[in-house]
């Protein structure tokens, strides 16, 4: 029915314009409300959209989250669980169906992200990463060959990283030192620094690395470049010991003399800088996804305990104090709700984002942060152990206000743009 | 003359028919409605009824293993059952028909009434195997599949645990309270499901996107010329009485003395 209404909504006004000829004599206000068709909530998804979420939430149920705890405190992803993400279509979610992709838009992904994270915040960022970062830009400015080597891999099988922070360039990622010197005849490039904190870099076949193929321009020298893991020269160095997201492999990079072809270069020579921000900028309603599936998560995982523990012979779920906390929180993560999904649709309709997404990456991390922390308050000394989840959705979202951009650069992005609507 | 083999092997090979309900999602909460006459589906969680998953999974697996030529899926309900026929569509089934019907299908559209449209759908689809799940999470009443056969005048082999296919016959492992039972059953046959039949397959993101160009046709139940009028009449629905707490006895005699006594049950 959504998708029908949203539909209507695009083809309305053509016909509200031929029948504004016929119908002269009626006021504007009339005709405008004899033909204005019904518009759709933004957390109303369509029919396939829907479905994604149940398979998603069906799938976790039943093969993520009986191994959670396990490659928490082991620190590593399952292949088997791995595999299985790729067999069913989640890794490749807006790859064409032509190149083995499941063919469908950046909200679904969005929902996959958001609902892998309400189960295993570490599988969320593989997701998020592999779909609204790694996928997305080789389908924007990647090359017809580069698009043909990848893209069926990325679908099906292969992992990825995104190296762009170094020891020396976080937020200032322009300040990278990692450089890759073209050859004499441009037919390759000599790579030699390192990156570090990179996700997911144990698992990946493929990095998407940024480094500056002409430093003497500055930051107009950074060139993307789209490399196989197994490149000679390329070491991924042991794993950081994290707080959370401990399933998901976070560990430095370094490069010694690597080659890399020339037509490993996604899309232009220099642009390198423009991708990375321009990735980043979607790749924030990613995030902020993932840290509502981590709110949820916990929300719904304490919701039930609050009924279930009896003290001084009521639910304590009934208590006043309680509910307000209960009723604040649920407001907020309804809020990161329409306001991610809203973001998600505008990014989809070509409305201008970069405010909205870094809005809601700024503010899904700081409700996360929020919901998590209470969820082991209401849980009272059994949430403080390993027992119950919610000290787990508490250590796994604390990243979310610092990765793909800190909350004080969403600060400054926000009153940037802010200041030039006021100029 | 390959050609013509080739040709006559497909014909012998079964169209499988599967018969998919949209009922309330198994792990979904139910209220009973205001009025104590149904249970509350506004806003409720549907999904597809868990045997008859099993039941697509089944016949699905039949067309992998080459034994079937198609695999059509039938669903009896309001619009948004074409939602659950889609989900049959994108686990592999490859055209789907939908029989619409503004009547409460956990209800008012009670089992003769669907085996009827069921009939007469299957005339028209000519299957040589039609199967579902052996009852509804809803209405329960595993009648179903076997009036179904009964209209056909087909064998039946209900409760299925186990399916092998061979040319004119299938075995079925059946699962009965005292143990299983395989039993030979001629083609054409209707089986139905039980939950040990197999584990459905989720459905991969991209066959989603792909459920969307197979055929789904629709037509209505009240355009068939049957009787579809229940007659079974729903006078009160009510939750089960709340569970008590346990309780702890101290020994054998005091759990005989309380099972006796307090329980009623020796």
């Amino acid at each position: 029915a959504a998708t029908i209404v949203i539909m209507l909504a695009r083809y309305a006004p053509r016909a509200f314009r031929a029948a504004a000829t016929v119908r002269r004599s009626l006021s504007a206000l009339a005709e405008e409300e004899a033909f204005a068709p019904l518009r759709p909530a933004v957390t109303m998804f369509s029919e396939e959209e829907v479905a994604v979420r149940d398979m998603v939430s069906s799938w976790c149920k039943a093969e993520l989250q009986p191994h959670v705890r396990e490659m928490d405190r082991e620190g590593e992803m399952k292949p088997e669980i791995l595999q299985s993400l790729f067999a069913n279509g989640l890794m490749g979610m807006e790859i064409p169906e032509e190149y083995g992709g499941s063919g469908m838009n950046f909200t679904s992904a969005c929902i996959a992200v958001e609902e892998v994270a309400a189960v295993d915040p570490s599988f969320a960022i593989l997701v998020d990463i592999q779909n609204t970062l790694t996928n997305n830009a080789i389908r924007f400015w990647g090359s017809q060959e580069l698009q043909d080597k990848w893209l069926p891999r990325l679908a099906t099988d292969t992992a990825s990283s995104f190296c762009l922070s170094e020891a020396g360039s976080g937020t200032d990622a322009f300040a990278m030192k990692t450089t890759a010197i073209p050859s004499a005849d441009g037919s390759y490039y000599t790579m030699n620094g390192s990156k570090l904190w990179i996700s997911n870099s144990k698992e990946a076949g493929v990095f998407l690395i940024f480094a500056n193929a002409a430093p003497e321009k500055g930051y107009k020298g950074i060139t993307a470049f789209v490399v196989d893991a197994n490149t000679p020269g390329i070491t991924v160095g042991p794993k950081e010991r994290k707080m959370g997201l401990k399933a998901s492999s976070t560990c430095p990079l370094t490069f010694e003399d690597v080659k890399i072809d020339a037509s490993c270069v996604l899309g232009e020579v220099g642009m390198g800088y423009k991708y990375a921000i321009e990735i980043l900028n979607e790749g924030r309603i990613g995030i902020a996804a993932q840290q509502l599936g981590i709110a949820k998560g916990a929300f719904n995982a304490t919701m039930p305990y609050l009924r279930e523990r009896k003290q001084f012979g009521q639910a304590i779920g009934d208590f006043q104090g309680m509910q307000h906390q209960v009723a604040q929180l649920a407001t907020e993560i309804h809020a990161v709700e329409t306001m991610t999904y809203n973001a998600a649709r505008m990014k989809e309709n070509g409305l201008p984002f970069v405010k909205e997404a870094s809005m809601c990456k700024l503010y899904s991390s700081q409700v996360a942060e929020r919901v998590a922390s209470k969820c082991i308050e209401w849980y009272g000394g059994v949430g403080f152990t390993e027992d119950i989840i919610a000290e787990k959705f508490y250590r796994d979202c604390k990243v979310g206000s610092i990765y793909e951009g800190t909350s004080n650069i969403q600060l400054q992005t926000i009153a940037k743009i802010i200041a030039n609507e006021w100029e | 003359n390959d050609l013509v083999v080739y040709f006559l092997q497909f014909l012998k090979m079964a169209r499988v028919l599967v018969a998919v309900k949209r009922v309330v999602d198994y792990a979904a909460k139910i209220r009973i409605n205001s009025a104590a006459s149904a249970v509350e589906l506004n806003n409720v969680k549907m999904s597809m009824n868990p045997f008859d998953e099993i039941a697509t999974e089944a016949a699905i697996r039949l067309k992998e293993a080459g034994v079937a030529s198609e695999v059509v899926a039938v669903s009896i309900g309001p619009k948004q059952a074409q939602e659950t026929l889609r989900t049959a569509l994108a686990m592999g089934a490859d055209r789907a028909i939908h029989v619409e019907t503004d009547m409460r299908t956990d209800q008012e559209l009670q089992p003769l009434a669907v085996s009827q449209i069921l009939h007469a759908v299957a005339q028209e689809v000519e299957p040589s195997l039609i199967i579902t799940g052996k009852q509804s999470i809803d209405s329960d009443c595993a009648q179903t599949g076997p009036m179904l056969a009964g209209l056909l005048n087909w064998p039946q082999a209900t409760f299925a645990a186990g399916i092998e296919m061979s040319d004119d016959a299938v075995q079925v492992e059946r699962e009965t309270d005292g143990g299983t039972e395989t039993i030979s059953v001629n083609l054409p046959a209707v089986v139905t499901a039980d939950l040990r039949l197999n584990e459905p397959r989720y459905v991969k993101l991209p066959n989603i996107v792909k459920a969307k160009k197979k055929p789904l046709e629709t037509r209505s139940a009240a355009d068939m010329g049957l009787d579809l009028a229940p007659r079974l009449e729903v006078v009160s629905v009510a939750e089960p009485p709340a569970r008590e707490a346990g309780v702890i006895v101290d020994d054998v005699d005091q759990l005989v003395d309380k099972l006796k006594n307090e329980a009623g049950v020796l």
